[in-house]
């Protein structure tokens, strides 16, 4: 067996490991939970938890999409600015803009507190909040930056010749917009709306924010409130194959579709925004960066000015560094794999690596809570299979791979969010024909060599993406940092984890804010790179 | 190549160090802020040194049950009779017999088998508007179920095990039948969508969206520390019959733990006179211990009866309350 | 009648470069025209121009009479009812072959645009490949379904700009012809720009020859090889050598081979000025030049490259002048071999010095 299969089975042994130990649970039946549920609340979980899905798939698509669109291929004033500012909120945690929109747009909040006092009656008017579209909308701000850099990441390298053919036939610019530049796009906005649906349907504390019940809150209910990990982990197991089933069914239509062609035909001159287009362009980032990173942001620091108490010590910075370095050494591993995954994938692509190669992904749709416990019950288990003889020889004490290593901590980083790796190389592999390999092959730069002078140069922006989404995803996980470090250990997204589980939320402004400015910067640095 | 260095350091500094002998370690669902002042003032007492991890009580309790016997948990500290409950019952706990935490501990916050032991009371009552509503008016969480609260109630989420524990209370005092009559009651009378925190339930109440609401007695304390002229203010229901709803912190000694007698050492002096208040006071709770005062803020709230029967009943019934309040459209 | 496309004095600039300068074309309908030139003579920026991918600076470019580009105003490319074929094809990769084809009838009602697709595809012969995406199409094909694509709007004028490129010579030529046959079977109009005069000439009714952001002549393609207008035209279509001649006292042109016997078109000069003594170069094609055994006038072989039927010799005469030869291949001889040669000039073409 070459390689190129060999390595997608082995990452897939590793990943499929706790997602094993999840659907084991199917082993012991859990019978009762389920009437319960199926009598009461899993009608309204289910649709809750698919309408949520779609609005945020939908909500995300037309933001990151139209506003990808805005920065990448229009000009206007401003431009330059929301092309990286626009990605911003990507570092803030969703749940985060959900508890400031709520504090700011609730019945108790300073808006309709002002509008009630004004005059002086109630607001029946006034939408709420917490409410099915107040968590779609909030969901779709904090996650459409996924849809925007990737899509952005799509227009900018699509080159002019295909929209000059789209013209040629008689499309105006408006039409060329829809029916070529954004079904050439498709890989890449796919990409994009799959991590934003994954990330829904493993989302707990937004959700919890909004005591917005879905199947997540169902997996939590059967485990904290039912006492059943094993209902639990087979709520969460049907979340994995809501997420396999889009996963399988995107990538089957577009099975034989190709999505470049080998001229791109140069760079795009940007198309000059006039008049009312040009405000409502300027209008539309200004409104998306207002709501979905300033508003948020000013209030996290208005927090950290008001505390009467400073929590702020020298530990923060042990936080902070630990957070770096964690989500640096993350970005690089899951980054690397992803790659080599999606090479394993070009070289062999037969049905059973192709196959492989989703499931791999499936990680990232799974509750962290519930993949901590299978990445858990997995180590456990590896640990208890190392033969004393082997860990004599290796000086390793029982229960030490467990124990907090690092190592262990980004197996698990790796488990979770190799989707999100995945995804931007395996869009910026469709810009690298079969041609470029075989010309560079004929050249003598076969191999490493065609990888590292060929490939690297040419997927700078994919790798670039990939490591930047790992590392922010990594900074802000919860779960499976709680659950997988060493003693010590702590990170900023544990020391907000501390804070708001009782209720905090003004005291976690300032590892909010700390966690906020870690992610900022190599956001910036990204979209520097990629102008 | 600087960056891998450090990056490799970083992976092998981080490997395992080894415990030391007289070392405590303690898995945690009490949050770092609460837990820490006092584990340093142990060590700072006694010498001796621990190290704990903190987590939600769901996680930290499937990690001691998948590590077995390797794992290096001595203690497992919660904040929830019912989990302290589940812990015994999935026996990851060990019994312990200690006079001192005998004495310290009144027996129906300790499991009778001494598998674990109450830390820290917490009492959830009534909160209303002082604006809008007369305490005279107020009587029983029962009564919060009668048409005179319509359209006047705030509620948190049913998925918090406090409103758990005080409706497994509930079954336990009055049966399944007129326990979901209540809590449909409840529902009835709701003036908003049940909120996900008791912080924001009060401010609610506060800004006139309702009028009455159960909280936990920390909660309102901190709220007040922070807004002091707010509206608020709490009522201690249920005194004439059962009491009012408490629960626990608490801890117990872990089957596998490779220090049992420094466990019970930890937990002998947080239930002793000189750590009760730094625990209790610490999150504005009530200690366990009947020989030490609650804060004078707390103290200020008044004396009240407390429920009874012992909190381990909680944990029995969490499960058939939750049923219950789903039944009962309670989310 | 109006012609199709008409091109006054346009004026294309990138910045300070100027790449079209003053240039005008004219083509009737249902003829093919060809704009050939050199790499970098900005004939593809003409076909630019044309489509309305690039705005002109001076000038003005009219469709069917009505102005499309002119300094100040531009009709949007979707608007000038053009078809292109880009060099690269440009099929659009996510689309079968049908999808490709039927992409710019978007207006047209599905039953119409249905029966227009399966028209175009069985004209350009691809019926069988209408499900198959173009990554598995071959070059040819590929073409194909660009050539369908472009036309089946019914566009007033199809743009192709150097549509063989990309193919191997054999391909190049037969598809040439086909796309010709297409083409006036369909009484399109069309101008193509190439920098190979094979394809011109395999493909056009007219040629204009591109250099310096001009067209140097319009022409048919036997007058732009018979009778360039200037010495780059002479230089750049088919092969010939100059060589120093005079006019003589009877008023004929003398060069070292010989009195030339038949027509003499001298260029830039009115037909009759053939003063006596007056210095010229003269355009000696290779088969003006003959082999013959008998003839007194030797010269030896430099160099020769074989073609099948025939072989183009390359002689050196006793001046060091060098002349091509086009020979039938059994006169087979050696490089340094001396070989009698004669005129055999119908019609040449001199220039004043």
């Amino acid at each position: 067996m070459s390689a190129a299969r060999l390595f997608p089975l082995l990452v897939a042994a590793l990943v499929l490991a706790p997602i094993a130990v999840i659907f084991s649970s199917f082993l012991t039946p859990a019978d009762e939970v389920w009437r319960h549920f199926a009598s009461t609340i899993l009608g309204e979980l289910v649709i809750n938890t698919l309408v949520l899905a779609l609005a945020v798939a939908a909500g995300t698509a037309v933001l990151g999409v139209g506003l990808a669109w805005l920065t990448a291929v229009c000009d206007f004033p401003g431009r330059r600015f929301f092309s990286w500012a626009l990605l911003l909120p990507l570092a803030m945690p969703a749940y985060v803009i959900g508890f400031v929109a709520i504090g700011l747009l609730d019945f108790t909040g300073p808006l309709q507190s002002g509008l009630r006092s004004l005059t002086g009656s109630g607001l029946p008017w006034f939408p709420p909040i917490r409410s099915r579209g107040g968590v779609a909308l909030v969901m779709t701000l904090a996650l459409y930056p996924y849809v925007f850099l990737l899509a952005r990441n799509a227009f900018r390298t699509q080159g002019k010749r295909m929209l000059e053919a789209g013209r040629a036939l008689g499309l105006t610019s408006y039409e060329a917009f829809f029916r070529v530049a954004l079904p050439m796009a498709r890989p890449w906005v796919a990409a994009g709306v799959m991590l934003v649906v994954m990330e829904t349907l493993a989302d707990f504390g937004t959700v919890a924010v909004f005591n917005y019940d879905t199947l997540t809150t169902g997996v939590y209910k059967a485990w904290y409130g039912l006492f059943s990990i094993t209902a639990a982990s087979q709520v969460a197991s049907i979340l994995i194959l809501i997420a396999l089933a889009v996963l399988l069914v995107e990538q089957q239509t577009r099975l034989r579709m190709r999505f470049s062609s080998v001229h791109a035909g140069g760079e795009t001159p940007r198309i000059q925004l006039a008049g009312g287009h040009k405000f409502g362009a300027l209008a539309a980032c200004t409104i998306v960066f207002g709501i979905g990173f300033v508003v948020p942001a000013a209030q996290l620091s208005l927090w950290v000015f008001q505390a009467t108490s400073t929590d702020f010590d020298s530990r923060y910075l042990e936080y902070l560094w630990h957070s770096l370095a964690l989500g640096a050494l993350a970005a690089l591993c899951v980054t690397a794999t992803a790659l080599l995954l999606n090479y394993s994938g070009r070289r062999q692509p037969d049905r059973m690596t192709r196959v492989t190669l989703k499931l791999v992904n499936i990680g990232y749709a799974v509750p962290g809570a519930v993949l901590a416990v299978g990445i858990f019950v997995a180590f456990a288990w590896l640990d208890r299979a190392i033969p004393a003889s082997l860990r004599d020889f290796l000086g390793i004490a029982p229960g030490a791979l467990l124990q907090g290593s690092v190592t262990a901590m980004l197996l698990a980083y790796m488990i979770r969010f190799l989707a999100v790796g995945f995804g931007p190389l395996e869009s910026a592999l469709h810009r690298v024909t079969r041609s470029i390999d075989e010309a560079a092959t004929a050249l003598g730069q076969g191999g490493v060599r065609l990888l590292y002078r060929v490939h690297l140069p040419m997927l700078r922006g994919g790798l670039a993406t990939a490591a930047v989404l790992v590392f922010v995803d990594v900074l802000k996980e919860m779960p499976i940092t709680l659950m997988t470090r060493p003693f010590g250990w702590d990170t900023l997204a544990i020391r907000i984890f501390e804070l708001t589980s009782e209720g905090q939320w003004e005291r976690a402004a300032l590892p909010a804010l700390f966690l906020l400015l870690a992610g900022v910067l190599p956001v910036i640095q990204l979209t520097r790179a990629s102008e | 190549m600087r960056y891998l260095r450090i990056a490799l350091a970083a992976a092998c500094t981080a490997a395992a160090a080894p415990v030391a002998a007289d070392e405590v370690v303690v898995y945690s669902a009490r949050i770092e802020q609460l837990i820490r002042p006092l584990f340093d003032a142990y060590t700072r007492n006694t010498g001796v040194a621990v190290k704990f991890v903190t987590d939600k009580e769901g996680p930290l309790m499937q990690r001691l049950k998948s590590e077995g016997p390797n794992t290096p948990a001595d203690v497992l500290l919660t904040v929830d009779a019912g989990n302290l409950w589940q812990a015994s019952q999935s026996e990851l706990l060990q019994p312990v017999k200690s006079k001192t935490l005998a004495a310290n501990i009144p027996a129906h916050l300790r499991d009778p088998e001494g598998l674990w032991f109450g830390l820290s009371v917490r009492a959830r009552t009534v909160v209303y508007n002082t604006g809008k509503v007369k305490p005279a008016e107020l009587s029983t969480y029962e009564d919060l179920a009668s048409a005179k609260w319509k359209g006047r109630l705030c509620l948190r989420t049913s998925k918090k095990v406090y409103n758990q524990s005080l409706v497994a209370m509930m079954l336990a005092e009055h049966g399944e039948a007129k326990t979901e009559q209540i809590v449909r009651g409840w529902v009835g009378n709701l003036a908003a969508p049940v909120f996900s925190d008791d912080t924001k339930m009060m401010e609610a109440i506060a800004a006139g969206q309702c009028d009455v609401g159960i909280t936990n007695t920390y909660y309102f304390g901190r709220l007040i520390e922070k807004s002091p002229n707010l509206p608020l203010a709490l009522f201690w229901p249920n005194q004439s019959g059962s009491g009012v709803h408490v629960n626990v912190s608490g801890a117990g000694v872990t089957k596998y733990a490779k220090n049992p007698q420094g466990a019970v050492k930890l937990l002998e002096w947080l239930s002793s006179v000189s750590a009760q208040s730094l625990y209790a006071d610490a999150n504005m709770e009530y200690p366990v211990n009947p020989a030490v005062k609650p804060h004078p803020v707390v103290a200020g709230w008044g004396n009240f009866r407390h429920n009874n029967i012992n909190v381990a009943k909680a944990g029995e019934l969490q499960a058939a309350a939750v049923r219950l309040m789903d039944r009962a459209g309670y989310r | 009648m109006t012609p199709v496309i008409e091109l006054l004095e346009v004026r294309h600039a990138y910045g300070d470069h100027v790449v079209v300068d003053g240039l005008s074309l004219s083509l009737a309908k249902g003829s093919i025209g060809c704009l050939l030139g050199p790499s970098g003579c900005g004939k593809t920026t003409v076909l630019r121009c044309i489509a309305g991918f690039e705005r002109i600076q001076g000038g003005e470019i009219r469709m069917n009479g009505i102005p499309v580009s002119t300094a100040t105003a531009h009709v949007p490319t979707e608007k000038r009812r053009v078809g292109i074929v880009f060099q690269d094809y440009a099929l659009f990769p996510h689309l079968t072959v049908q999808a490709n084809v039927a992409f710019g009838l978007h207006r047209l009602p599905t039953p119409e645009r249905r029966q227009r697709v399966s028209q175009m595809l069985e004209v350009t012969g691809l019926r069988s490949m209408a499900g198959r995406y173009p990554h598995e199409l071959s070059g040819g094909q590929q073409q194909r379904v660009a050539l369908a694509r472009a036309l089946a709007p019914q566009p007033d004028l199809l743009l192709l700009d150097e549509p063989f490129s990309n193919l191997d010579v054999d391909l190049r030529e037969r598809l040439s012809l086909e796309v010709r046959d297409i083409l006036k079977a369909h009484g399109s109009t069309a101008i193509m720009v190439t920098h190979d005069q094979h394809e011109a000439f395999a493909m056009a009714d007219e040629i204009g020859i591109m250099a310096d952001g001009r067209i140097q002549q319009w022409d048919s393609a036997y007058n732009i090889y018979h009778r360039p207008c200037n010495r780059f035209v002479a230089d750049f279509v088919g092969q010939g050598v100059f060589l120093q001649g005079r006019v003589n006292g009877g008023g004929k042109v003398e060069i070292e081979l010989g009195v030339l016997d038949g027509e003499v078109r001298l260029t830039a000069l009115a037909s009759g000025d053939k003063t006596p003594g007056l210095d010229l170069e003269v355009l000696l094609r290779p088969d003006d030049v003959v082999h013959d055994d008998s003839s007194p006038t030797k010269a030896q072989v430099l160099h020769k490259a074989f073609r099948g039927a025939e072989i183009l010799y390359t002689l050196r005469l006793a001046s060091g002048a060098r002349v091509l030869s086009l020979v039938p291949s059994h006169h087979n001889h050696a490089v340094g071999d001396f070989i009698g040669i004669r005129l055999e000039t119908d019609h040449v073409v001199a220039f004043r010095k």
